[in-house]
């Protein structure tokens, strides 16, 4: 990867593996717990004289399986089964920070790559120290001890001691630097590497889990608030006469984002916003609806743009090219739809705050609540809770839902709780970017690859983060228009990507793999269009394109050998390829399609992935298969439209995800190589939809240029 | 008052009769395990039993269910030995999870009344219950494998 090649994956989110890890110990996570002692070396292991190993989690479980994947590898080198950690979810504190970002956050698929040997290095550091003690303790060199899950042996089969009676012991040693502690050799490896049961199994089937939603600090109050009925709508006044009147309404209050009902109980609140009037100024988002956005963003894109990549000479090369295409790509505004609904709980009380949330931006949000509310950040409280999903809404660049529930509970003296309905959460805004492109590209005479050009028109996510100022000031423009784009895999000759920033009234953030499930779909389907042109199946193609990325072609090879790409299918059945790199991971994907009238049937996805290298090989096909549902639910249906300023879309009812009548059968093979661990999290979605748009276009002969397919299908 | 049968124990509530079920489970119970995730029965995050059917409880007024058994996840016992929860162990299911009690609500009625469940009865039984993070093809093996833990009598 090149110096900058990686500048710019590290603006959207991949951090380069091999990052310097100190010992990070937080003072006030120091210290003995509980009494009688527990062994404490650093922020995230703790060993209990009565046995226990707790593991200290600084990153939001949202489904990814991160809530397994660092305790094993913080096991592993502890040397203890990952099965008997307790895991707890990490208080806001510098020693949780991500190592670049420097603030306390879960995203960007980048959890494993940016803590991987931050864990092997705490768990390392905890056995040596253990190691050490059973050594004073038996007067032996710690050459003749080995360690066992838990326990530290004399290699000649004598001696045995548990690491709880090890404990207080170790706790007097002091903590050995960073070269005196031995890593394990990967091939000595126990766990990781391995398939490993999720750790958090038993609490998700038995309802025990605790969401944000499920918090229950006493004498806590819900809340929902009538929010603006249209982008950028403020309100003018409100009459709340009548839902003061219903059972259980505690009192309503102006909020930055509306008017809040406050109950003592969820269902109260939700009448009580049924009661009120309010009377909104609507007049920022009249005149935006889709249909208007694209007629003003087909302008643009028809013009040049702020360069983002710029290789080779387009200009040159459109003039050369012996045949060529001009074509446009949409993509529309997507809502995330959590299954978990938006919510933030919490408790502003003699100066301080306590907040209760599922957030993928633990600092931020605690920042933020304190600008809020004129108090010191060191006066707030998070605690992070499981989340029911996140899929990057839940690190809102304005920490929206978090501050708002500061703002409600305020002045009240009891935890507030404050719930989003699922029409709230998708008429709320804070979509994936709608996304305009005009792209020119073509082939030699010969019909090799010539030329790439694309002006992408949308409105930038990155530079909206607190995160993104310094990552856009080091690169000088905002990567995030050009994600997937100006970083493609595929070899062109003659690249050139440009944007045109906009700034519509409606919010926009990431979506699960963020440019990435935009570009992916742009640039695959645009190749997919050449290969047409030259006469060539869309994988030989790809492989010409590839030709110098010999990681790229194996996983390529391996997706298309294991569909059975160029053998005889079911009669109706048709194949598609794409593949795209993001968060440091390869995947390509070919989905096998049937298409009858408008009714486009996907039977099985083949995915083939490389991640560098697997810990948890079982949790790797699962966000693999994950990625794929979610970015087919999106590349058939998914849509919001605006209309006078208002999202159209409210619920399932509007907006269909995928069920499971309707999911494909999808293999996943993992490519093992030696390139740097990549993110599982997000990388799986960006090729399913031009995937299957090529096999619709092999199966029909139309070209699918608009997403959702239903659209363009219409 | 009203008096619901909530995991075979008798419950008071002072509740509006209009309340949904979820509501009264949620928030006047302190029963978690059920989940709020659309209002509109379109997800099934909410499912639970009453009288032995898969019910969603966002859409059920409390007073409709005054003489009804009601079974929520939290029936099925804290350790997750049921044979659906071990199945959905076995095979990893669970992902964020906040879908996962109306799933495996769902399920328990699909198995409790189908000892062996084709694809097409687990499409039919389950078409109701949305899962994002795309856990479906292992909610239907793990059906599969509920149901012959079931008909092993219990033993894996």
């Amino acid at each position: 990867m090149s110096t900058n090649r990686r500048a710019f994956l590290i603006g959207i989110g991949v951090v380069a593996a091999g990052t310097t890890v100190g010992v990070v110990v937080a003072p006030r996570l120091l210290g003995h717990r509980k009494p009688p002692f527990d062994f404490k070396p650093n922020a995230f292991v703790r060993i209990g004289t009565d046995g226990s190993f707790t593991m200290t989690l600084g990153k939001a479980e949202m489904g990814q399986g991160i809530y397994t994947g660092m305790p094993m590898t913080l096991a592993e080198e502890l040397d203890v089964n990952p099965q008997r950690l307790t895991i707890e979810f990490a208080p806001v504190d510098p020693a949780f920070n991500h190592p670049f970002l420097k603030m306390q956050f879960t995203g960007g698929s980048m959890s494993t790559i940016s803590t991987y040997d931050q864990m092997r290095l705490m768990g390392a550091t905890a056995r040596t120290m253990l190691v050490s003690a059973a050594a004073a303790r038996w007067k032996v060199p710690v050459e003749s001890l080995a360690t066992d899950d838990g326990t530290v042996v004399e290699r000649n089969g004598g001696r045995r001691a548990t690491y709880a009676s090890l404990a207080e012991d170790a706790a007097k040693l002091p903590v050995p630097a960073k070269e005196n502690v031995k890593l394990k050799d990967r091939g000595s490896f126990k766990y990781v590497g391995k398939p490993q049961k999720r750790l958090d199994n038993v609490v998700k089937v038995t309802g025990r889990a605790v969401f944000g939603s499920d918090v229950q600090p006493p004498e806590m109050l819900k809340a929902v608030i009538a929010r603006a009925p249209s982008f950028g709508a403020k309100v003018k006044s409100f009459d709340a006469t009548r839902a003061r009147a219903v059972k259980g309404v505690v009192d309503v209050k102006q909020v930055p984002s509306g008017v809040a009902v406050i109950a003592e109980n969820t269902w109260a609140a939700l009448k009580g916003r049924e009661a009120l009037q309010v009377e909104w100024d609507e007049s920022a988002g009249q005149n935006v609806s889709t249909a208007s956005l694209r007629a003003e963003w087909r302008g643009l894109a028809a013009k040049p743009g702020a360069v983002g990549k710029d290789v080779g000479n387009v200009k040159n090369a459109l003039a050369n090219a012996a045949r060529k295409i001009d074509v446009e790509y949409e993509l529309p505004y997507l809502a995330h739809a959590c299954m978990e609904p938006m919510n933030a709980a919490a408790l502003v009380k003699d100066g301080r705050c306590t907040l209760w949330v599922g957030t993928q931006n633990q600092s931020q949000d605690l920042n933020l609540v304190a600008q809020a509310l004129g108090i010191p950040p060191a006066n707030v409280e998070l605690h992070t809770q499981f989340l029911g999903g996140g899929f990057g809404r839940r690190a809102s660049t304005h920490s929206d839902f978090t501050v708002e529930a500061a703002h409600v509970a305020n002045g009240v003296g009891r935890p507030v709780h404050v719930v989003w309905t699922r029409e709230d959460d998708m008429r709320g805004g804070f979509y994936r970017p709608y996304s305009i492109s005009r792209v020119r590209a073509g082939l030699t005479a010969d019909g090799k690859p010539l030329f790439y050009h694309q002006t992408v028109v949308g409105k930038p996510v990155l530079k909206q983060s607190p995160i993104g100022k310094p990552i856009i000031d080091k690169l000088g423009f905002d990567p995030s228009s050009f994600e997937g784009a100006a970083n493609t895999l595929y070899g062109f000759p003659n690249l050139r990507v440009e944007s045109h920033d906009t700034d519509e009234v409606v919010t926009n953030l990431w979506w699960r793999s963020v440019g990435n499930s935009i570009h992916g779909f742009v640039v695959n389907g645009v190749v997919d269009e050449l290969a047409t042109l030259a006469g060539q199946d869309g994988y030989a193609f790809r492989r010409e394109l590839l030709a110098t990325q010999p990681r790229a072609l194996a996983v390529l090879d391996a997706a298309a050998k294991n569909a059975g790409w160029g053998q005889p299918l079911p009669a109706g059945r048709h194949h598609g390829i794409a593949l795209h790199e993001s968060f440091g991971s390869i995947v390509a994907e070919v989905a096998e399609v049937s298409v009858e009238g408008r009714n486009v049937r996907v039977h099985r996805v083949t995915c083939a992935i490389d991640c560098g290298f697997a810990i948890n090989p079982d949790q790797v096909v699962a966000q693999v298969q994950s990625a794929v549902i979610y970015g087919l639910s999106a590349a058939l249906a998914g849509e919001i439209t605006i209309d006078k300023g208002r999202a159209v879309q409210g619920n399932f009812t509007d907006y269909p995800v995928l069920r499971m009548s309707e999911v494909p059968q999808i293999d996943v093979h993992i490519v093992e190589s030696d390139g740097p661990l990549g993110g599982l999290g997000e990388p799986g979605t960006p090729p399913i939809a031009p995937a299957v748009c090529a096999a619709i276009h092999a199966a029909t002969g139309q070209r699918i240029r608009r997403l959702p397919i239903a659209a363009s299908l219409a | 008052m009203i008096t619901l049968n909530v995991n075979g124990q008798s419950r008071q509530i002072d509740a509006d009769p209009e309340m949904p079920l979820l509501w009264a489970l949620r928030d006047l119970l302190k029963l978690t395990g059920t989940k709020y995730g659309c209002g509109v029965a379109a997800c099934g995050a909410c499912t639970v039993h009453v009288d032995g059917q898969p019910v969603r409880s966002c859409v059920t007024p409390v007073s409709s269910v005054a003489n009804a058994k009601i079974a929520t996840i939290e029936s099925l016992g804290v350790k997750g030995d049921h044979p659906v929860q071990r199945a959905w162990i076995e095979l990893d299911v669970v992902q964020c999870g906040y879908c996962q009690s109306g799933q495996i609500m769902s399920a328990v009625a699909l198995v409790e009344s189908n000892a062996n469940p084709t694809d097409a009865d687990i499409d039919a039984a389950m078409d109701g219950n949305i899962c994002r993070c795309g856990t479906y093809p292992r909610i239907r093996a793990a059906i599969k494998r509920a149901a012959e833990i079931k008909r092993n009598g219990g033993a894996a």
